[in-house]
């Protein structure tokens, strides 16, 4: 059994000195019982066995495993030692098979490298200075607690950003500190050794909470690159439940203090100006125009039918044809005045198929729909419609999100969001479809009384 | 009104910039101050988040306005001339000091400066350069700066503001040029585009300088990016990432941002005041990267969307496609080629090139496949492995609730 006394815990160079020895007289991983100086019980005391003579010819290691090893010694696994020198071992035979990542020794050193980075990296980002004066002037120190054996590898970032600065970054284990010119250590300290404050934290502070957009919180995201193991020695995480409780309410006041503005007028021009150029979905391909909604913006009543037809294609004015016309009997029967209200399709422009010389209106699907729910949404918020009435089941589907028939929801008052009632009935062009003159005339009776009793609601 | 001491201004500042994304700070040349006598400062080309905010942002960089004042009036922005909010300005001197004194306590990586415009563009960007001039010449700072240019500003003044900040960036603001119209009436889609296409030509200038005499003026090493608002015009997700797309080659852009439109104080009437779509912002950014990391064409990404054009949100969009094209699969790990892998869903670049290299030692079992990524059960459906074939599992009507289920959990940790 080799006994090998490491002097400190990230030591490569007596490592790497043991591990060669160690290997070039065949010993096995097995045989061997790494150990720190200081660390760990005394079962084997505190000797170590001298390095045996080699038995085997010198050999060489791939850079890739040089890099991986100088990782990977800074975890704090105590099994790393030997899983590096198992590795070296099987370089010896076989150097190439430092590439072979599905090997799961090899997977295993990447997983510890790869922890050791990451600890590295957020050393660099967490660290805080704080600013005290001493006799020479100022000087900035910070405390720090790391995973892993990571200060001493990890200074020279230190030391090529802040070279011109006096600092000293103080850790558990091993403290360092850089006067301008060269680099001490000093053993582990602890928090209270650090200065308590600095006064530029309360313009960090500042900044931390004013940068944050309180509409966006996604906690977990922040949690896992910043995880709370390094909280304590950061003066801004202080801020973050405080920043978490407030946010949904700084969220609501955003979104309710700003209602419109007086500038509706504008905000509907601009609107139609942009629809007018949709390309939302493949129907402006074949349509002549966009055809928006009309009426006054801050109208109680809006109703919602399908789509343009033919005439109202060319014209680009909302039910200006035969349905249209009905529509406008079918208000007068029922004493709405159809210049107070709103009106608007699902979908805005004309959905055909060509037979012949004539266009005939084709049914807009479910991806149309969506696509142009966008421009009703838009259109909502500037009009706040208090009453909403559904002209057919494409308008229902292109409020509600989803294909509802009729018949169940007929009587109903449907939630459509954004403190809007609607009620649902038939298009007009229903109406003109019926063969039957009797059933015709029900219907008709029925959608006035429909178009009465959603406008009074 | 009162005088606003720094903390105050820094606030109004701060606040004013956050709805600018971009925060990166990588992809700079390498720049080191041991051995100096003056300065302070390094970059080592990986980016650096200092910190991370609720709303699971980084902070790398001081990221502020030089002042909020504006003589703009672009609806989706809080700045904008009729807003009501508290007006701030700095002064060159406390951008330099600030951003100084962050620096010296590691808290930030450098500096990313914006400014409503105020008098004119030129003058307005005077002042910006000023702030970079000061904290390269002056104090020798040496860590990362990146200046918000303004497009119509004196071509003399981008060279400027180029020789002193590591990147510059011009925001197109909308995807869509009706969109532009709509909400930022007096900016120019075309006058942005030309304003970006003379950045690159400036960049390139500068690397080709650069490369023919040492000594040549660096200019805005790490290149040139844009911000585009998601949720605020009509644009769909394949209008989106076709314009995206378009950007990247046409002006050479190192990245484009996607910002999800999210409420501002005192918002115009002509803004949707709903909560910010991220999810939609993240499919966005994931189907960036597929065009820009994995080979993905832009048409490629649009067939991923839906009839209305838009990604779906509940998978990600390389799922997505793959359940669209699933005579693509399944593909053998052990001969199929880097591109074809790449196509995997739940297969990362690193994986794809770590299964290449593992598989010249030996035919790959699904344990092996295992080991070098995050998730096998993911990526199972899609590949045949020495001791695996998915039987019929890929013509499963069933496959996309399963791994949805999945991708799900995955969020959720």
């Amino acid at each position: 059994m080799h006994s090998i006394l490491l002097p400190r815990p990230d030591d490569i160079d007596a490592w790497r000195d043991a591990a060669r020895a160690l290997a070039l007289a065949d010993v096995a991983p097995v045989d061997i019982v790494w150990r720190v100086e200081g660390e760990g019980g005394d079962l084997f005391g505190d000797t170590a066995t001298p390095f045996p003579s080699p038995s085997t010819p010198a050999f060489a290691v791939p850079r890739r495993f040089v890099d991986l090893a100088q990782s990977v010694i800074l975890h704090r696994d105590p099994e790393r030692f030997a899983l590096l020198y198992t590795m070296l071992c099987r370089l010896k035979d076989d150097p190439a098979m430092i590439d072979d990542e599905s090997d799961p020794l090899r997977r295993r050193l990447d997983l510890l490298a790869k922890e050791v980075r990451r600890d590295i990296h957020k050393m660099r980002a967490f660290v805080r200075f704080r600013e005290v004066e001493d006799g020479e002037g100022e000087r900035f120190v910070a405390f720090f607690e790391p995973d892993f054996h990571i200060v001493r590898a990890n200074a020279g970032f230190f030391l090529r950003r802040f070279a011109t600065m006096r600092w000293s970054i103080l850790t558990p284990d091993l403290s360092i500190h850089w006067d301008g010119e060269t680099l001490t250590e000093s053993p582990g300290a602890t928090r209270a050794d650090a200065p308590g404050d600095d006064p530029v934290e309360a313009l960090w502070k500042g900044y931390y909470a004013s940068i944050f957009n309180p509409a966006r919180l996604k906690v977990d995201m922040m949690v896992k690159e910043m995880p709370r193991r390094y909280w304590a020695n950061m003066p801004e995480t202080a801020l973050i439940p405080g920043l978490i409780a407030g946010a949904r309410a700084r969220e609501i006041a955003m979104v309710e203090h700003t209602a419109p503005r007086g500038n509706g007028a504008t905000a509907w021009e601009k609107l139609r100006e942009e629809a007018s150029h949709c390309t939302r979905c493949p129907l402006h391909r074949c349509a002549t125009q966009t055809v928006f909604g009309e009426g006054p913006i801050d109208a109680d009543l809006m109703f919602v039918g399908e789509q343009p037809g033919d005439q109202e294609d060319l014209a680009g004015k909302a039910f200006v044809g035969p349905a249209g016309q009905l529509f406008d009997r079918a208000m007068a029967d029922a004493g709405v005045d159809r210049a107070r209200a709103y009106i608007t399709n699902a979908v805005k422009h004309f959905k055909y198929e060509q037979r012949g010389k004539r266009r005939i209106h084709a049914r807009p699907h479910a991806g149309e729909v969506k696509a142009c729910r966008w421009w009703i949404d838009q259109e909502r918020r500037i009009v706040r419609p208090k009453r909403i009435i559904l002209l057919g089941t494409t308008a229902v589907h292109s409020l509600t999100g989803k294909a509802q028939s009729l018949v169940s929801i007929r009587d109903r008052v449907l939630d459509v969001g954004d403190g809007a009632t609607a009620r649902a009935t038939v298009h007009p062009s229903y109406l003109l479809r019926l063969p039957d003159r009797d059933q015709a005339e029900i219907e008709y009776a029925r959608f006035v009384e429909d178009l009465r009793r959603a406008a009074a609601l | 009104m009162a005088q606003l001491d720094t903390r105050q201004k820094l606030e109004i500042l701060a606040d004013a910039a956050k709805y600018d994304a971009s925060c990166a700070s990588s992809g700079t040349s390498k720049r080191e101050s041991a051995g100096k006598a003056k300065g302070i400062g390094s970059t080592e080309g990986m980016g650096i988040c200092h910190a991370y905010a609720p709303d699971g942002r980084c902070i790398s960089l001081l990221k502020i306005l030089l002042t909020n004042s504006c003589i703009f009036d672009c609806h989706y922005c809080i700045n904008r001339k009729s807003s009501n909010v508290r007006r701030a300005r700095f002064t060159a001197r406390e951008v330099v000091d600030l951003t100084l004194a962050f620096y010296r306590r590691n808290y930030i990586e450098g500096l990313f400066l914006s400014s409503g415009i105020i008098r004119s563009s030129d003058y307005t960007m005077e002042q910006m350069v000023e702030v970079a001039r000061s904290l390269r010449e002056d104090h020798q700072f040496r860590g990362y700066i990146h200046l918000k240019t303004i497009p119509d500003a004196d071509p003399g003044l981008i060279d400027a503001a180029g020789r002193h900040a590591d990147r510059l960036s011009i925001n197109v603001e909308l995807p869509t040029d009706p969109g532009l119209a709509r909400l930022a009436p007096e900016k120019s889609a075309a006058g942005i585009r030309a304003a970006m296409g003379g950045m690159k030509a400036a960049i390139e200038d500068g690397h080709d300088a650069k490369k023919r005499y040492r000594s040549a003026p660096a200019f805005a090493p790490a290149g040139q990016s844009t911000q585009m608002i998601v949720g605020a015009d009509a644009a769909n997700d394949s209008d989106i990432v076709r314009t995206a797309a378009t950007l990247y080659d046409r002006y050479a852009l190192r990245r484009v941002y996607y910002s999800a439109f999210s409420p501002i104080p005192d918002a115009s009437a002509v803004l949707p005041l709903s909560r910010p779509p991220l999810m939609r912002e993240h499919r966005l950014y994931q189907s960036d990267w597929l065009m820009r990391f994995y080979g993905y064409k832009p048409a490629e990404v649009a067939a991923a969307t839906d009839d209305a054009g838009m990604l779906p949100l509940d998978i990600d969009p390389k799922l997505a496609w793959a359940l669209k094209y699933r005579d693509a699969f399944p593909l053998d790990v052990n001969r199929a080629p880097r591109e074809a892998l790449l196509r995997v869903p739940g297969l990362g670049v690193k994986a794809v090139d770590a299964i290449l290299v593992s598989r010249k030692w030996r035919r790959l079992s699904l344990a092996d496949v295992g080991r070098l990524t995050v998730s096998i059960a993911k990526i199972r459906p899609f590949i045949v492995a020495s001791d695996w074939r998915p039987t019929a599992l890929i013509d499963r009507l069933d496959l996309k609730p399963r791994i949805k289920r999945e991708q799900l959990e995955l969020f959720a940790a």
